[in-house]
């Protein structure tokens, strides 16, 4: 497991926590959605930084009015097949206007990870050996020129309202 | 037709090469298949029962002579000199080496080609009416809207890894030639009481092993709406689709188990909810893309001295002319609808020099345009009259006038056991021995307009469902077994053909069609009374009848 971000791979801050896990108060951590949903009460009133995982195909409206609660959003790929999460971060961060780190977890491929960038996700845990590897030799693939506005700093192109390239 | 600016040609370049070195890690180990499959699949690449199969995009069915030139060189050079053309208006290379897989993509590019989306779980080619831009019906062409939707949906960030791929297809005339109520998304163009053109909106159509026809989501969509509707679709789709069993992942099922009401819905709150900022489409922009497909001048022509000499002196170039030319917008035109249906030969198929002579007509006379109808069949849709007699010469001279276009031998037949991994049956030999039968003479003149439509399997690439006649290949105990379903139809009156009864062999199929079709004949009112129309006035009584008390009387 490495964490990449901007093009680098970096610590991680963040753990994840463990079925019947206490958190620690210090924060930092990421909880499962089920988890959070039943200690909530629990954290009222601490700042500790927390973070939240949720999983494919669960409805953003379940937890959007805790969303500024949290540092972190970690969205999973169960496969790289299975794109829900590149819809839940746009909306997340274009109809909930979560500012903080979105992280994509799971089955991300180097193929995804501009993808996952353009759709709002900024780190990646990356499980793949073969990824890995190859981040470490060449980067992910920065294609720069797209047919759709994406989160990523782009700029416009021409007259056409979605093309984009990066700027 | 649309031309690449820079932004698009270097868009495909930068593809290409990244496949190009995807294949150079394939081919050295570096990857294995597991990995290597997502990156073919993004490229058109499939792997079949034989070899590679390549698939490359013919966006919305339109290519000019020097494309349908390169297509001819590519088939030459790299596969056994001749590409098939699909139901998705596509051409597929059934031979390429994986090592020539870059060049031949490279190639492509020097014409503004590409494989990309051909497949995978993503937005495919979209397709549109092959008659576009030149039928006497149509409210506005359609393709610069699905040159819109196939840019706009090109490498999508969001939509590439759907529950399943998903087809798009726009129609612009009152006749819908684009079957657009079995595809993922239909979109119509209409004009509504305010005389404003928009779209009617269907989702949910499809074909596959659970048919189903599109349910209408809208009557009226505003152009400058196209791109937010489509997205706020599919993004319905993207999250509730279901992942949980490949067969029942495509939108029609979302649509099916939530319930058309609650999908529009879904679907409306989406569409409202999200921005319009960047996707909302301003009028200057669909003008310039409009301007792309602007019709050729066509002066209208009130004699057609030559066209009409011929048609009296030559009975065969009578018949084509009948039969394979639809009419023009503009007087003394036609559209001319060039059969990949030789008697006898395999739908869809067309040779290097076959490639090379429709191109050519395509330069001299056809303005530049060439087109592939989702009948696997290849158009020229500007052509004046006059010019069809040359026109027809040098077609007859490549094995290419068969005057069949809509007649019973005009039959769409999906690869089959030939080619296709996933077949249960042969289909391309049950084509070819139907069409040995009705051949394109007096006889099938007579029967009159009649599709006939035949999948290698359940998955139904034949499109057997919304055949007049659909045949579908099965296996049972080791024998190819042939389904017979009636009264399909894929037009703007769409519906799904009803089985007959139980299946027949490879060897009493073609009785079992010839039979059907005596009973039309004998139970028609008069020519002018179709197969789909008689069928849909007598029922399946009448054609059981034939089918099984013969057979049962043949057997004792
Ligand atoms: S219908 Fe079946 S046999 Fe025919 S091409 Fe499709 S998957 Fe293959």
């Amino acid at each position: 497991m490495a964490l990449w971000k901007n093009g680098a791979f970096v610590d991680d801050a963040w753990r994840e926590i463990a079925e019947g896990e206490d958190p620690p108060p210090a924060g930092h951590v990421i909880l499962p959605l089920d988890w959070w949903e039943q200690e909530r009460d629990a954290f009222e009133g601490s700042n500790a930084p927390l973070g939240l995982r949720v999983a494919p195909g669960v409805p953003i409206e379940r937890f959007a009015r805790d969303i500024n609660r949290f540092a972190l959003i970690e969205l999973v790929f169960p496969k790289f097949g299975d794109g829900r999460a590149f819809s839940m971060a746009r909306l997340l961060r274009e109809r909930h206007g979560f500012r903080g780190e979105l992280r994509a977890t799971g089955d991300v491929l180097i193929d995804q990870i501009q993808m996952m960038a353009r759709c709002g996700f900024d780190t990646f845990q990356i499980s793949d050996a073969t990824t890995e590897r190859l981040l470490r030799e060449r980067g992910a693939p920065a294609y720069k020129r797209f047919y759709q506005p994406g989160a990523t700093p782009e700029a416009p192109v021409d007259s056409r309202p979605w093309a984009r390239r990066p700027g | 037709m649309y031309r690449y600016d820079e932004f698009d040609a270097a868009f495909v370049a930068d593809r290409v090469s990244a496949f190009r070195d995807q294949v150079s890690r394939r081919l050295s180990g570096d990857m294995t298949e597991e990995q290597f499959r997502p990156h073919r699949l993004m490229n058109g690449l499939y792997l079949q029962l034989h070899a590679y199969m390549l698939r490359v995009a013919v966006p919305y069915g339109t290519l000019n002579a020097r494309q349908m030139h390169k297509l001819a060189h590519i088939a030459r050079v790299y596969d056994k000199g001749f590409g098939h053309f699909t139901t998705r208006q596509n051409i597929q290379y059934n031979w390429p080496a994986l090592s020539d897989v870059p060049a031949i993509l490279d190639e492509l590019a020097s014409v503004e080609m590409h494989a990309i989306q051909t497949s995978g779980n993503c937005i495919r080619n979209v397709t549109a009416d092959h008659f576009a831009g030149a039928a006497a019906d149509e409210i506005e062409d359609p393709r610069p809207y699905a040159e819109i939707l196939r840019q706009w949906s090109s490498i999508h960030p969001e939509f590439t890894f759907l529950p399943r791929k998903f087809k798009i297809a726009v129609n612009g005339a009152d006749w819908d030639r684009a079957a657009i109520q079995v595809h993922d998304i239909g979109y119509q163009i209409v004009r509504n009481e305010a005389g404003e053109v928009g779209f009617a909106v269907y989702v949910g159509g499809g074909l596959g092993r659970t048919p189903m026809i599109a349910r209408k989501l809208r009557d009226f969509l505003p152009k400058a709406d196209l791109l937010a509707y489509t997205q706020a679709i599919v993004r319905v789709y993207n999250l509730e689709g279901r992942r949980d069993n490949k067969y029942k992942a495509r939108i029609k099922i979302l649509v099916h188990e939530k319930g058309v009401d609650p999908m529009r819905e879904a679907v409306e709150a989406e569409f409202a909810a999200a921005s319009r900022e960047f996707i909302s489409l301003p009028a200057s922009e669909i003008a310039r893309i409009k301007s792309y497909f602007a019709p050729p001048a066509l002066q209208a022509r009130a004699a057609c001295d030559a066209y009409e000499a011929r048609r009296q002196t030559d009975p065969r170039f009578a018949a084509f002319a009948a039969n394979n030319v639809h009419p023009h917008r503009v007087a003394g035109h036609g559209v001319v609808t060039i059969s990949l249906k030789p008697i006898g030969g395999v739908p869809g198929d067309a040779t290097a020099a076959q490639m090379d002579a429709v191109a050519d007509l395509a330069a001299r006379y056809g303005h530049d345009e060439i087109r592939v109808s989702h009948e696997q069949n290849l158009v020229l849709p500007h052509v004046a009259l006059d010019d069809l007699p040359a026109i027809y010469d040098e077609l007859a001279a490549n094995g290419l006038a068969t005057a069949n276009a809509g007649l019973i031998s005009d039959i769409i037949a999906c690869p089959g056991l030939d080619y296709c991994a996933l077949a249960t049956a042969r289909s391309i030999p049950i084509a070819q021995r139907i069409s040995e039968r009705f051949g394109e003479g007096e006889r099938a003149r007579d029967i009159g307009e009649l599709k006939i439509k035949i999948s290698g399997c359940i998955n139904a690439c034949g499109h057997h469902h919304v055949g007049h006649i659909g045949i579908l290949g099965l296996e049972r105990k080791g024998v190819e077994t042939y389904q017979i379903t009636l009264g399909g139809s894929g037009d703007e009156t769409c519906s799904l053909g009803t089985l007959t009864g139980p299946g027949f062999s490879s060897e009493e199929v073609v009785d079992a069609i010839e039979r059907i079709v005596n009973v039309y004949m004998s139970v028609r009112t008069d020519r002018s009374e179709d197969f789909l129309a008689a069928y849909r006035r007598v029922g399946m009584q009448p054609f059981k009848e034939a089918l099984y008390e013969t057979s049962k009387g043949a057997d004792i």
